[in-house]
């Protein structure tokens, strides 16, 4: 991502099956040259319809994708200059791995000494020379998933579409490839446009992260941002394991809000706008929740603690509110203080996110129908 | 030592039971086949007279029953060619789109395989002579590519089950178009399935003697000849191009089955 030039742009995209099945909704995405995205979200979120819809394998129902400028709408999947790799592999079962990788160059009408050429180069890129001669299913399926992507990647795109390409991989296999699929982007400087369910994946691939959920896009940003500040409930509960709070905006003081919760009241900082009596989220990760003996100032949320696990590295907590909510804690393994009575959770104010409750939207329509 | 006889025993039983179910498997093609070099003249060429080829040098001097061989391997070619191609398009075409009574164009592929033969001969007599096609080879064309169109298209629809729909789109995303990319790889990928149902044609095409009796007009096929000629005894010369039926079966099917023609797919 070094420079910002706009390659596959995505403008208000629709996508109706049938007249009733809205899948992507109104999905507004700018993709940089050269920058690895990723669509992450959970299974039936629109990322796969979305890829399919670049690489032309499912009509647009309304809105426009234009790659380097040009609108493809028109544009039959063999005349589009992206490729894909399928989650399936889908390598050509009756022909070699040579073959395979030629296909796109022979369709492109590439001379035969060309082909020559490329072909084994690209073998050697993804450590499959020799090959050659083998049939797809004499391959494992990491050799496979590598010939897909030689074969994807042959026809030098400016745009690499894959569809969780790693999907099918145990998951030793999967760690290597991730670091490999990288490794390859960044060579090639090509444009990698990649759907998985896997936030790990996500995160650890990505330049940035493009998080769906029911055919809408939540939240665009870099992995640390992704983590760091969700936007959305959705995407706080989604990304990484973290602890929601729901609450009721009681007092603003410039940056810092103090926030009435079921169990007790706490305070956040947020540099985000809110009104007094506003139901909020709040989110926190377990790394960053402390507890203490004795009452601390800006929180009164007691609870006892209900487990204690020593899991190598970490330490992990839970301490169960008079609600019966379980507030997950996690620190660097010390030692395990054994608490027997009541213990004060708080936190560093800066550390908890506050985001806008989507419960606000039903109130508001509910007020509209009662008092309009 | 009684266990041991008893062991003895069921061994030997088994041996008999198969044996017996081979011979009566193969008994009736070894006779033919033993008939075909006996050397009798005398009707009803039953009595071993000694070894010969007569019969065979006999059958080249028999026109009409060239002349019916010769017809049987037309029409089993050209209802073959027919029902391939109409077969495979359906099923593809089944198996790719949906449309409003797809199920029962489903259900109406059986008929012709479970409806009687003599009902189906009648129909399409029937049909013929209400449209006016003078019965001969076209008729028996015809009708023999209405049978088998059933079978090529449960033949290839076996293919197709395990087929995996991406590699035509993963063709296209590469630059093949679509007709390209049936010829570059449905086609090739649905072969051996397509050749399969073309052998089950060919074979229902040759030995077919109900449908063809009814469709046949004038024209004679090897099977109506054998037929035939059954009122005056089967003779010797008809035993002798069975034989070399037999044997020219027995090499599509060693070719077949040894996988010269389908060394470059794997997959099996």
């Amino acid at each position: 991502m070094m420079d910002k030039n706009v390659i596959v742009s995505i403008k208000n995209v629709n996508k109706i099956y049938g007249g009733e099945n809205h899948v992507v909704k109104d999905l507004n995405l700018d993709v940089y040259e050269g920058e690895f995205l990723t669509l992450l979200g959970s299974s039936g979120c629109g990322k796969t319809t979305t890829l399919r819809m670049i690489a032309g394998f499912e009509e647009i129902t309304s809105g426009s994708i234009t790659v380097e400028g040009e609108d493809i709408a028109n544009k039959e999947p063999f005349e589009r200059n992206v490729n894909t790799v399928f989650q399936s592999y889908a390598l050509f079962p009756h022909m070699t791995i040579y073959d395979n990788v030629a296909y796109g160059l022979k369709m492109k009408k590439t001379s035969k000494e060309e082909i020559a050429k490329r072909v084994p180069e690209m073998l050697d890129l993804v450590q499959l020379g020799g090959f050659e001669k083998r049939y797809p299913s004499q391959l494992s399926g990491g050799q496979k998933q590598r010939v897909a992507i030689a074969r994807a990647l042959i026809n030098r795109p400016r745009v690499l579409l894959l569809d969780e390409p790693l999907g099918a991989l145990d998951l030793k296999l999967r760690k290597q490839m991730q670091l490999e699929l990288k490794r390859l982007q960044r060579r090639l400087n090509i444009t990698f446009i990649y759907v998985t369910h896997d936030q790990e994946e996500a995160l650890s691939m990505s330049d940035r992260i493009a998080i769906m959920n029911n055919g809408v896009l939540e939240q665009v940003d870099v992995p640390e941002k992704i983590y760091e500040e969700p936007q959305t409930q959705f995407v706080a509960t989604f990304i990484g394991e973290t602890n929601i709070f729901e609450g009721c905006i009681e007092s603003i003081n410039g940056n810092n809000v103090g926030i009435t919760l079921e169990s007790g009241s706490v305070t956040a900082q947020t540099d985000r706008q809110f009104e007094c009596g506003e139901l909020v989220i709040l989110s926190i990760r377990p790394e960053r929740i402390r507890y203490s003996e004795s009452p601390v100032e800006g929180f009164n949320l007691r609870g006892k603690i209900k487990e204690q696990v020593y899991v190598g590295s970490v330490l992990k907590t839970i301490i169960v509110l008079p609600n019966g909510h379980e507030v997950r804690l996690e620190r660097l393994a010390g030692q395990k203080i054994p608490v027997s009575g009541d213990v004060y959770v708080y936190w560093a104010p800066s550390d908890i996110k506050v985001i806008h409750s989507d419960s606000n939207n039903i109130f508001k329509a509910l007020d509209n129908i009662v008092l309009g | 030592m009684r266990r041991k006889t008893k062991a003895k025993l069921k061994k030997g039983l088994s041996v008999v039971y198969c044996s017996l179910i081979y011979l009566f498997l193969f008994l009736p093609i070894f006779v033919i086949a033993a008939n075909s070099f006996n050397a009798t003249t005398t009707k009803p060429y039953l009595t071993w007279k000694g070894f010969s080829l007569m019969w065979y040098g006999k059958l080249f001097d028999n026109t009409t029953l060239l002349q019916s061989f010769g017809n049987t391997m037309a029409i089993a070619f050209a209802s073959t060619a027919i029902s391939v191609i109409i077969g495979t398009l359906a099923a593809v075409g089944m198996y790719k789109y949906k449309f409003k009574g797809k199920s029962v164009i489903d259900a109406l592929l059986y008929i012709p395989v479970v409806i009687p033969e003599i009902v189906l001969g009648i129909s399409l007599l029937t049909l013929f002579s209400n449209v006016n096609i003078p019965r001969g080879m076209i008729t028996l064309i015809l009708a023999h590519a209405t049978f088998s169109i059933p079978f090529v298209v449960f033949n290839i629809r076996a293919r197709l089950s395990g087929y995996d729909n991406s590699i035509e789109e993963a063709s296209m995303d590469l630059g093949a178009s679509r007709i390209s990319t049936f010829f570059n790889i449905t086609l090739p990928v649905l072969a051996p399935g397509i050749f399969g149902g073309g052998v089950l044609a060919f074979t229902l095409s040759i030995d077919d003697v109900i449908i063809s009796y009814f469709t046949n007009g004038q024209t004679k096929t090897f099977p109506l000849k054998v037929m035939e000629s059954i009122k005056s005894g089967v003779s010797p010369d008809i035993n002798a191009l069975s034989v070399l039926i037999l044997l020219g079966t027995m090499a599509v099917v060693f070719i077949t089955q040894s996988g010269i023609l389908n060394k470059k797919d794997r997959r099996n």
